[in-house]
Formats: C-alpha cells, sequence, structure tokens
C-alpha cells in the first residue's frame, strides 16, 4: 500500500498535534512504523490515517485514494480499518467473545453462528482458548490486547492499525502481543504501527515515518533509517532507545 | 436489616408503652377499604408516573447533550426550574391555570404527568452524570469499531450508564412514590389523602399513620432490594 499525507493539521484547542506533516512512503509498504518522542504526534497521525480523527487541514491519501473530510464518509472508511490502541480498550461490560461478535453484527451485517464462528476461530488462533467467556476485567493486559487484537482483526480490515499496543505490559505479555504482531505482518496484512519497542520495528517494519513537534522529519525504508538516519533529532532518538537494549 | 427492622419496632413499641398511648383500632378497621383503595391509587399512579419520569429524564438528558446550543440552554433550563421550585406550586398552577386552559379535566391524568416531570428532571442529571462518566477511551474505542452516534449510547453508552445511575435513580423512585402524596392538593384522594379523612373520621390519628408508614415502606423496600439485586446481575470490573 501507499500512504501519502500533505500538510496535515490537527489541533486539539490551541495545540497543534499535527502541524502540517507531509510524507510519502513507497508503493509497496506493508507494514508502516510511526517512530518518534512522545507528544510528537503519531497517536494523531495514526488515528488520522484509520479516518477515526478527520484533520483540519491538508490532505491524505491511500493507494490513491483521498480519504473523505466529512463524519459519514470517515465512519465508512474506518470500518474497513481495525484499530488496537494502548489501554486495550475493550467494552467491559462485554466477553471476550461478545466484544468481538457485537461489531461483527451490529456494523458489518455478519449473522449470529457465522460472527460466532469467526470470533471463535480468532480467539483460538491467538491463544485465548478457554477465556472466550470472560470479561475484560478478568483477563490479564496480555490477553486483553490479544483479544482486541482479535476484534480489530475480526472484519477482515484492509488495514489494522496499532497504537502503542504494548506500552502498557510487562515485559511477558509485551513479547506474546509483539509475536502476534508479527504473525499477522508475515500473513501479509497491512499495518500501521505507532511503537517505542524500536528493535521490534526493526525486524518488522519495512517502512519508517519519523515525527516530532507534529511534523515529519523522516520518511524512508525501515532498512535506510535504521543504517543512516538522515536529520539529527532522528540519529538522537534512536541513539537514546538503543541505549539499555 | 431484618435485625435493625425488629430493633426500630421494639423501641416503638417500648416509647409507645412509656407515653401509655390509648390505642383505638376500630376506626381504621372500619375504613380498611378506603385505606386499601388509597393505596391501590398511590401505587398506580406512581406505576405511570415513574414510566414517565423515565422517559422524560432521558429525553432531558439527550438534549442537554445536543450538539445544538439552544436545545442545550432550554433543556438546561427546564431542569433547574423544575427542580428549582416546589412541587406544591407546580401541581397547583399546572391543573388549576395550565391544564384549565387546555380543557383537560382530568386531575389523575395531570397530576401523574406533572408529578413525572418534576421527578423527571432529577432524573435527567443523574442520568447525566452516569452518560458523563464513561470514559473518553470507550467511546473512541465504539468509533474505531464503527458504531454510528446511535450504536454507541445502544451498545456502549446506555449498557455502562445503567449501572452508574442505578443507585440515585432508585433513590429518586422511592421518592416519586412519597411525593405523590402531594398529589391531595389536585383532589386526588390517594393514600394519605385516605387516611386524613379516616383520622379526621375516627380521631385516632396515630392508628391511621402507622399503617401508612407500613403502606410506604412494602413497596419501597422491595424496590430498594430489586435494585441492588439489579447492580449485582450488572456488576463487572472496569
Amino acid at each position: 500500500m501507499k500512504l501519502e499525507t500533505h500538510a496535515v493539521t490537527k489541533r486539539f484547542g490551541a495545540h497543534a498535534a499535527l502541524d502540517g506533516a507531509s510524507f510519502t512512503t513507497g508503493e509497496e509498504a506493508h507494514v508502516v512504523a510511526l517512530l518518534g518522542p512522545s507528544g510528537g504526534g503519531k497517536s494523531t497521525l495514526l488515528r488520522v490515517l484509520g479516518s477515526l480523527l478527520v484533520p483540519d487541514d491538508g490532505h491524505v491519501s491511500i493507494d490513491a485514494r483521498s480519504l473523505p473530510h466529512d463524519e459519514d464518509g470517515a465512519l465508512k472508511e474506518r470500518r474497513g480499518n481495525g484499530f488496537v490502541f494502548q489501554g486495550y480498550n475493550l467494552f467491559p461490560h462485554l466477553t471476550a467473545l461478545q466484544n468481538i461478535t457485537l461489531p461483527l453484527r451490529e456494523v458489518h451485517g455478519m449473522a449470529e453462528t457465522q460472527a460466532t464462528q469467526r470470533a471463535l476461530e480468532l480467539l483460538h488462533r491467538l491463544g485465548l482458548a478457554g477465556h472466550e467467556h470472560k470479561k475484560s476485567g478478568q483477563l490479564s493486559g496480555g490477553q486483553q490486547q490479544r483479544a482486541a487484537i482479535a476484534r480489530a482483526l475480526a472484519p477482515k480490515p484492509r488495514l489494522l492499525l496499532l497504537d502503542e499496543p504494548t506500552s502498557a505490559l510487562d515485559p511477558v505479555m509485551t513479547g506474546e502481543v509483539l509475536d502476534v504482531i508479527r504473525e499477522l505482518a508475515e500473513a501479509g496484512q497491512n499495518i500501521i504501527l505507532a511503537t517505542h519497542e524500536i528493535s521490534f520495528a526493526r525486524k518488522v517494519a519495512d517502512w519508517v515515518v519519523f515525527l516530532a513537534a507534529g511534523k515529519v522529519q523522516e520518511s524512508s525504508p525501515a532498512v535506510d533509517f535504521f543504517t543512516r538516519p538522515q536529520t539529527e533529532l532522528a540519529q538522537r532518538y534512536l541513539e537514546g532507545l538503543s541505549k539499555y537494549r | 436489616m431484618l435485625g435493625l427492622f425488629a430493633l426500630a419496632t421494639a423501641t416503638f413499641y417500648a416509647v409507645f408503652s412509656a407515653v401509655a398511648y390509648p390505642w383505638n383500632w376500630s376506626g381504621v378497621w372500619k375504613y380498611r377499604h378506603q385505606f386499601g383503595y388509597g393505596w391501590l391509587t398511590t401505587m398506580g399512579l406512581s406505576l405511570v408516573a415513574m414510566v414517565v419520569s423515565i422517559l422524560f429524564g432521558f429525553l432531558l438528558m439527550l438534549g442537554r447533550r445536543a450538539p445544538w446550543l439552544p436545545v442545550r440552554m432550554g433543556c438546561g433550563s427546564v431542569v433547574e426550574l423544575v427542580r428549582g421550585s416546589p412541587l406544591l406550586v407546580q401541581l397547583l398552577i399546572g391543573h388549576y391555570i395550565i391544564a384549565q386552559a387546555l380543557n383537560i379535566d382530568q386531575p389523575l391524568f395531570t397530576g401523574v404527568i406533572l408529578l413525572g416531570c418534576f421527578e423527571g428532571a432529577y432524573l435527567a442529571e443523574i442520568f447525566r452524570g452516569a452518560v458523563e462518566s464513561i470514559s473518553a477511551s470507550q467511546l473512541e474505542a465504539a468509533r474505531a469499531v464503527g458504531f454510528g452516534k446511535v450504536q454507541t449510547y445502544r451498545f456502549v453508552i446506555i449498557p455502562q450508564a445503567l449501572r452508574r445511575a442505578l443507585p440515585g435513580t432508585t433513590g429518586q423512585l422511592v421518592s416519586l412514590i412519597k411525593d405523590s402524596s402531594l398529589l391531595s392538593v389536585i383532589g386526588i384522594e390517594e393514600l394519605v389523602q385516605k387516611v386524613k379523612i379516616m383520622n379526621a373520621a375516627s380521631f385516632a390519628p396515630l392508628e391511621g399513620y402507622l399503617p401508612l408508614v407500613v403502606a410506604y415502606l412494602v413497596v419501597t423496600l422491595p424496590l430498594s432490594y430489586l435494585a441492588r439485586r439489579l447492580e449485582g446481575r450488572f456488576a463487572y470490573e472496569t
């Protein structure tokens, strides 16, 4: 897939989370990593690319298709995407299974039996067999995040967007979740991933967009970014992150 | 709970024995059918008023969250005016002025609507508090799975807000049952009015008022109990 943004601006009150962000990926970017310091605009850019947020200004296209700027168009667009958040954001009043089947039935018009079948298949694939009927409060962080990934994958999204999916997890659970994401990437799922897991991004991503202060500082193939970062900001960021790992 | 009840009864009994109150239950017994009729009236109109109050409260809550400023301000003013003025005055003006002007001569109908609106204004704020306590990340998750506005309310906000609104709502509905006694001012012979008539005839006020307490408690206590059971059923960890 090819991602393209031109002068994208998104303000929250007086603060511009994205301040004229522009970049273009290669034609065949498969797993795009959004890297950069906290508060740099990664999460906001991820939401804009997934049509979860509509930019105040600027232009976004995916495979030469422009993303709509109106709320109805954005809703249609994001129904084709899957989202995973840092805080899992499962619906706490529903079981793991219901978290997956409810959107399948109500948004994607799937019949109850098919939705359940699809949900069970995913839960088993992601190692959650035996936890189908637990509510999110009864699951560990890693299990919740894997259930959230299953919910995002269930409608077979064109694009899977993950916003720092392991930032709230301990190292063991982080490993569990990263394994899942890696398998998905290897199976050919289009992924956009905002993360601080630099060594994981190095293994899995084929394109890197580096953001700081609401602007795209660098956009290059992953190999180039990790071996020869162009900007001083990126160099310092990589040095700082790889210091202790 | 039952122990407390027994203790209260025992204390009551001891106090009444101390003042050597001359009990006279014959007057009350004579009016038992009137008492029963009053009780049924109170409970019947309360039940309908509850439905009215929940609907009205829900609409007001939605109005206070509407994207359109005039609707928000209008509903906000209704809540403040209705909550801020005495039910007694609302009943008098509502029945003797507004209903007359509209040519409605059904005190029971007017009374139930007015009582429902009065309690609904309180419920609107209880509902609003519950809805606004749903975190922004839940709303974002609802958007992310592709829910529209109505679906977000139906599948995410209301099921979670329901549990948070339950304790406050129960209290309000219990108040509603007791507040219904004010409807006597517009000529509805509900329970309290019946007891007053009974007392005036029998000259034994306490013998009328004590059954009155019991008549309210037999409904309000199970209501509270039912609500706690419901809370337990909706319980989940967040």
